[in-house]
């Protein structure tokens, strides 16, 4: 297991290196640049502007010195578009407020998403079955940028019980709505997807021979059934955490939170060469930890597999 | 005698007494208006700014903010006039070449140390400079003043900018030409001054709330990017007493829908806009609460013109049909219907010291133009038989393409124009219109400070605005003989008369300001036709 572990990060590492290399390539690829507005700069003033950036340079030394400002002093530059602040400074500002509603959302969605699959693939084709099913089905056809404004309607304008927007330090006044907005499309997901695994798994021969020992049905579900129906469940949810802690622009940009999930795509409208990278990098190291590991987790449930 | 100076400081002591006691009981200390218990005001903004460092500064909002945080040597009022600030007064040289500005010993920074003529020398070379990157830099070439050109370049020290401080409270300028509206550009953000001590102290973090020092009405204390920024009252601003509002709060909404609900819900007291299709819905719903401010603004079509364009493009009477036949009245009214105002000119009639002039199109009816550009058509061979086909270049949003699929229509039944409609991302679109790669390309232009040369000079062959790849030697020599004119109204007319018969551009309309704001905000500078507001101006009032 160790052995393993030590195996896939050190795989990791050329991996970043090639998104890297990859994001830089498409990012020069894309059409304009950071400094290109309706009024363009005089070309004196943005020789100045690209000269301090770096952008006059060709493109391998920018890229190499991205790479070597971040090995040797982790720093992912500043912000082309924000002139007082670093890519450092705006993930730190930004990745909390993702961190907090991203983690609730997901533990919502995990826990309302498993107890709704779990009720209906055991009361299978019966009233519950249905309900289940059909509010999954609501909740993922209702998309966030739906949901979002429904919420504001309901919850701020007719009952005035939660604030429509804005973070105010994440008090929790703030983070309800957006953790709703959030987390309604995963648990649906997550509720389909543990409906039919837990429904294979319960026709399966050991489940039949348990129910023929006689032990109880909580018994059979909680101690026998649960654990591999979660194993589909679980590959789902390792990329939905990393997704949903990284934010999401609808949530940031609708609830005014501040999150990064909002930089990260106006970071490619606006050119910000830098932010793009330093958010598309931590996207891409989480996305790899967690899959690891997920993947230590599947070891944990499923004694069948070893590393 | 003695006793009647006594009696008379009395009757001042007493006259201040119950000023400062009507203040107090919260009326406003010259309408006697009630005023609010709370004294916050709260507005959204659709993006955050780039930086609020006045070197620095770049958009609308953010100038907005830097107005409230900083003030320059004049500053305008609410109705647009240019008033003394920082500085008291200044005198201009017979060749009207140098500017000396008497700066008021009181204006402090809100560390308590005093506002010097030097710390407008240092702002203003440091915004010059090229290690600042400003991408305002530019703004102090345009004032014309002398050696900014070459500091921009790269081929002069800063320090020789044509600016100096001979004592604490006097600031000289040495301008390169004459300028009349040189007074008018100091009330511009990248002309206020930087307090050196503490840029040099805390380099480029010294406008982080922990580091800031201002010498506005206000300080800055909180900023969450594309979050929140609250600037509080400052108690060091010279004229702190006339200050009513404690707490400015801008928070960010970047869905203007969003904004119009958190305003119903009363958490916020002013929006930016008006979401497109719904100002006359929302003027029936909140009468008294809706506003639309004209600004300056024009929004118009580049025809391109350059060697390479399409041969029909190159028409003048083609241009001049695509023009005729557009219904700006349609637009304005039914596409737009938030206090636009159609355009037959490109500088807005709310330009100081320009008068609109009369070009034949304004003074014509709707049918009449459809009959005269039917006329063009044929006479330039195109009809029925030799249908145009053109293609409408804008950047991806609702309100364009609106614009955009209205025009095309009207070409279409008037004058049997297939049009195609393309859209790019922002600065893919950019690019290519930079570059000329387009037929007909939107666009839009706000003036930088309020004279019409702020439009006209896009007019300019050489200028790097001049996108439809414009290039008539009168217009520019009109131009640069307007630059040294007492009174250059006359080249304006002319330039605008020219324009309407080249048609390089098509003017559609002029740009307003929909937004929504409390009935208990006052105060708003409605009168400033450049919209430069600052919350020094506004105050609350009971409800």
């Amino acid at each position: 297991m160790f052995a393993f572990t030590m195996r896939r990060l050190a795989v990791a590492i050329p991996t970043i290196l090639l998104l890297i290399v990859i994001s830089f390539i498409l990012m020069f690829a894309a059409p304009g640049g950071p400094f290109n507005a309706e009024r363009p700069l005089p070309p004196a003033v943005l020789a100045n502007i690209e000269a301090k950036y770096g952008l006059d340079q060709p493109y391998w030394k920018q890229i190499t010195d991205y790479i070597y400002n971040i090995v040797v002093h982790f720093d992912f530059g500043p912000s082309f578009k924000y002139r007082d602040r670093s890519v450092s400074d705006i993930i730190a500002q930004g990745f909390p407020v993702t961190l907090k509603y991203g983690f609730w959302a997901f533990v919502v969605a995990v826990i309302s998403g498993v107890s709704l699959g779990i009720a209906a693939a055991v009361k299978h084709n019966s009233w519950l079955d249905y309900l289940a099913v059909g509010i999954s089905i609501g909740a993922q056809s209702l998309p966030n940028f739906v949901m979002a404004p429904l919420l504001v309607i309901v919850f701020t304008l007719w009952l005035g019980w939660l604030p429509g927007g804005g973070w105010n330090g994440g008090q929790w006044q703030y983070v309800v709505l957006p953790v709703i907005a959030l987390s309604t499309s995963y648990m649906a997901s997550i509720a389909r997807i543990t409906r039919s695994s837990m429904l294979e798994v319960l026709n399966a021969g050991y489940i039949r021979t348990a129910r023929a020992k006689g032990l109880p049905t909580s018994r059979i579900i909680f101690r026998h059934a649960l654990k591999p129906a979660l194993l589909p469940v679980l590959s789902y949810i390792g990329p939905a955490f990393v997704l949903m802690i990284t934010g999401s622009v609808l949530v940031d940009v609708y609830f005014s939170t501040g999150g990064i999930g909002y930089y990260f795509v106006n970071a490619a409208f606006n050119r910000d060469y830098s932010v793009m990278m330093g958010i598309t990098i931590l996207m891409g190291v989480l996305t790899i930890l967690f899959n690891l590991i997920v993947d230590l987790l599947y070891a944990w449930i499923d004694p069948k597999i070893r590393y | 005698m003695k006793k009647t100076i006594a009696l008379s400081s009395t009757a001042v002591t007493a006259l201040v007494l119950s000023a400062s006691m009507a203040f107090a009981a919260g009326t406003h200390p010259v309408t006697g208006e009630a005023l609010a218990d709370d004294q916050t005001f709260t507005y959204a903004t659709i993006d955050d700014s780039p930086s609020f460092d006045p070197g620095l500064v770049e958009d609308v909002e953010g100038s907005a903010v830097t107005r409230d945080l900083f003030e320059g040597l004049m500053m305008q009022d609410r109705e647009g006039n240019v008033i003394p600030a920082v500085a008291t007064g200044y005198e201009v040289s017979e060749d009207k070449l140098t500017y000396t500005f008497t700066l008021r010993p009181e204006a402090m920074w809100s560390d308590g140390t005093p506002v010097t003529a030097n710390d407008f020398v240092f702002a203003w070379q440091r915004a010059a400079n090229p290690e600042t990157a400003s991408p305002y830099a530019w703004f102090i070439e345009l004032m014309s003043i002398e050696g900014a050109s070459e500091i921009i370049a790269g081929e002069a020290d800063p320090s020789t900018l044509g600016v100096s401080a001979p004592d604490d409270h006097t600031l000289v300028v040495t301008l390169t030409n004459p300028l009349p509206y040189f007074p008018q550009m100091v009330t511009h953000t990248t002309t206020f001054p930087v307090p050196q001590h503490v840029v040099e102290a805390h380099g480029d973090q010294w406008m982080r709330p922990e580091n800031f020092v201002g010498n506005g009405a206000y300080v800055m204390t909180e900023y969450n990017p594309q979050e929140k920024l609250v600037r509080t009252k400052s108690d060091t601003y010279w004229d702190a007493e006339n200050v009513i509002i404690e707490t400015v709060n801008r928070v960010i909404i970047n869905d203007e829908n969003q904004a119009l609900n958190r305003w119903i819900a009363g958490e916020i007291d002013k929006t930016e806009t008006v979401p497109a299709g719904q100002f006359s819905s929302l003027s029936e719903e909140y009468p008294g609460e809706v506003y639309s401010v004209p600004e300056l603004c024009s929004y118009y079509y580049n025809v391109n013109v350059r060697d390479d364009a399409p041969e029909w493009a190159k028409d003048v009477r083609v241009r001049q049909a695509l023009s005729l036949a557009i219904d700006r009245d349609i637009i304005t009214e039914f596409v737009l219907g938030a206090g636009q105002t159609p355009a037959y000119t490109f500088t807005p009639g709310a330009t100081a010291g320009f008068d609109v002039p009369e070009v034949p199109a304004a003074a014509m009816t709707q049918a009449e133009r459809n009959e005269a550009a039917m006329a063009l058509m044929a006479e330039a061979g195109y009809g029925a038989d030799n249908p145009l086909s053109v293609e409408i270049l804008y950047n991806t949003s609702e309100a364009h393409k609106s614009v955009a699929i209205a025009i095309s229509q009207m070409w279409k039944q008037t004058l049997g124009i297939d049009t195609t409609l393309g859209n790019m991302e922002w600065q893919t679109f950019l690019e290519a219109r930079g570059n000329g790669q387009f037929e007909i390309s939107r666009a839009g232009w706000c003036g930088d400070y309020n004279e019409a040369s702020t439009f006209l000079d896009l007019m300019d062959s050489e200028s790097g605005y001049n996108d439809a790849g414009y290039n008539n030697p009168a217009v520019d020599e009109l131009l640069a003989a307007a630059k040294t004119m007492e009174d250059p109204s006359a080249n304006y007319t002319e330039i605008e008369h020219i324009i309407a018969e080249d048609m390089p551009i098509i003017p559609i309309y002029h740009y307003a300001s929909a937004f929504l704001m409390d009935e208990s905000v006052k105060g708003w500078p409605f009168d400033n036709v450049q919209n430069n507001w600052q919350s020094s101006l506004l105050y609350k009032v009971a409800e």
